[in-house]
């Protein structure tokens, strides 16, 4: 049975330094996991492993059964990243950064897909405005909206709800309920545990927890991540 | 107001979506002229670079009548090659710094053809650039420059800038000294073009336009440069 993605002692290593050491992960499609831990836990590397911005340095990655980086193309084909930072274009309006976004991703529908995305973050009314003009939760709704753009199987989101007022987060909430795949990291844990179904602890590279966000104690998280 | 988007619920392994990749050298090249467009930011400060260092060519070199078709070729390069220089370390830079090459690198784009679009649109800013660069230089020197026989030098002696400069330029943005590293890695590289370049523009102002051996080796040393560049893209933008 194909799973969503499927990692064996996967690891990263940047020179001497290993981000992510001995990796198990396996999520099913329609799940939704929270990557939780503190600064420098591996979190984004295992983002940007999935992502095929980088390759893994031991390991075997898997994505819809597409080993990585072997089918990195055919796997970007499946996945919608939101990376640390928004990754705009910023002399381009709301409009034109999602009608381009469509175009390389090959939506079908383009314009009013662009439309509806548009209005549900919010931007309707600021789709002819380039983006520099806009704030950074602004920003943020917009490169949700390009993530969730072609419908992609799976989203890899990092830190999705950074720069998001109170009605941006209950925004994110709503898009992330749809019933999709979803691996996000956030660094705040009770919001976290909220958006997801379950929940991974990261430390220092290495898995120290995996299980349903509802199960997991707050507390318990906070003294892992300060070990 | 548009109406609410529909969201497919997944709980299945999905089909694999393969754009056209036509359209996405379209919208590749199409962002790139839209953003300069906006910001004139690449083809104005070559421009402006060129016509700066040759109004400097001009007080510093003695220009008498029977120097002027001498060392017109090789001022003229100089200049091109700066500016291109100047223009290449912009391409990747905003793109970089704000997260959108990152971005770029995870859709479903083959990496020849962002390299393709991002050759492509370098190209027609740094044309423009060589062409009012070509005007000025004429005004300055006094010399018929707007010919077809430089135009075609120009454009082949651009185009191997621009295939190689492309390549070096995104490997250059992937590090903290890329104003630095570029030029080390572009001019050594790029040297049998500028040689080129420059005595086929000789040639042409001698009166050989169309047959001396110049222009051929410039079209070599272009395909030989597109062809490696482009094998090669993919493994510059790995982290």
């Amino acid at each position: 049975m194909s799973v969503a993605i499927r990692a064996r002692g996967v690891g990263r290593a940047f020179g001497a330094i290993w981000a992510l050491r001995g990796v198990d992960l396996t999520v099913a499609w329609g799940e939704r996991v929270a990557l939780l831990g503190p600064n420098g836990a591996g979190k984004t590397t295992l983002l940007r492993l999935l992502a095929t911005l980088l390759r893994p340095t031991a390991g075997d990655l898997r994505v819809a059964d597409l080993p990585l980086p072997g089918a990195a193309d055919r796997v970007r084909g499946l996945i919608g990243y939101l990376g640390h930072q928004p990754g705009l274009l910023p002399d381009l309006t709301a409009w034109e950064n999602l009608w381009l976004a469509g175009q390389l991703a090959g939506v079908p529908d383009l314009a009013d897909r662009c439309a509806v995305w548009l209005a549900r973050v919010g931007l309707w009314e600021r789709r002819a405005d380039r983006v520099r003009t806009f704030s950074r939760g602004m920003q943020q709704r917009l490169a949700l909206a390009r993530a969730f753009l072609a419908d992609p199987p799976l989203l890899l989101l990092d830190e999705p709800d950074a720069g998001l007022d109170a009605q941006g987060l209950d925004l994110l909430e709503d898009l992330l309920a749809g019933g999709r795949t979803v691996l996000l990291t956030t660094h705040h844990l009770e919001r976290g545990l909220a958006l997801a179904s379950r929940a991974v602890v990261l430390v220092r590279g290495q898995v120290v927890a995996d299980a349903p966000a509802a199960a997991l104690d707050p507390a318990a998280v906070r003294a892992w991540c300060a070990a | 107001m548009p109406p609410t988007p529909v969201q497919t619920p997944v709980s299945s392994p999905p089909t694999v979506r393969r754009p056209r990749p036509l359209v996405q050298l379209g919208a590749l090249i199409w962002k790139d002229l839209q953003t300069e467009r906006r910001t004139r930011e690449i083809v104005l400060t070559t421009a402006v670079f060129a016509a700066l260092a040759l109004l400097i060519f001009v007080f510093a070199f003695d220009l008498r009548v029977e120097n002027r078709r001498a060392v017109a070729p090789g001022m003229l390069w100089v200049t091109v090659t700066f500016a291109t220089l100047l223009a290449l370390g912009r391409t990747y830079a905003s793109e970089k710094d704000q997260g959108t090459l990152e971005y770029l690198l995870t859709t479903p784009v083959d990496r020849s053809l962002l390299y393709l679009a991002r050759l492509l649109a370098t190209l027609v800013f740094l044309l423009v650039a060589d062409v009012l660069t070509l005007g000025l230089a004429g005004l300055f020197f006094d010399l018929p420059l707007l010919t077809p026989g430089l135009l075609a030098t120009v454009f082949l002696g651009t185009l191997g800038f621009a295939s190689v400069g492309t390549l070096f330029a995104a490997m250059a943005a992937n590090t903290r000294a890329r104003e630095v590293l570029l030029p080390v890695l572009l001019l050594p590289v790029s040297v049998p073009v500028v040689i080129a370049s420059v005595q086929a523009t000789a040639a042409d102002l001698g009166g050989a336009a169309g047959d001396h051996p110049w222009l051929g080796l410039l079209l070599a040393f272009d395909g030989l440069f597109l062809g490696l560049s482009a094998l090669l893209f993919e493994h510059v933008l790995e982290d």
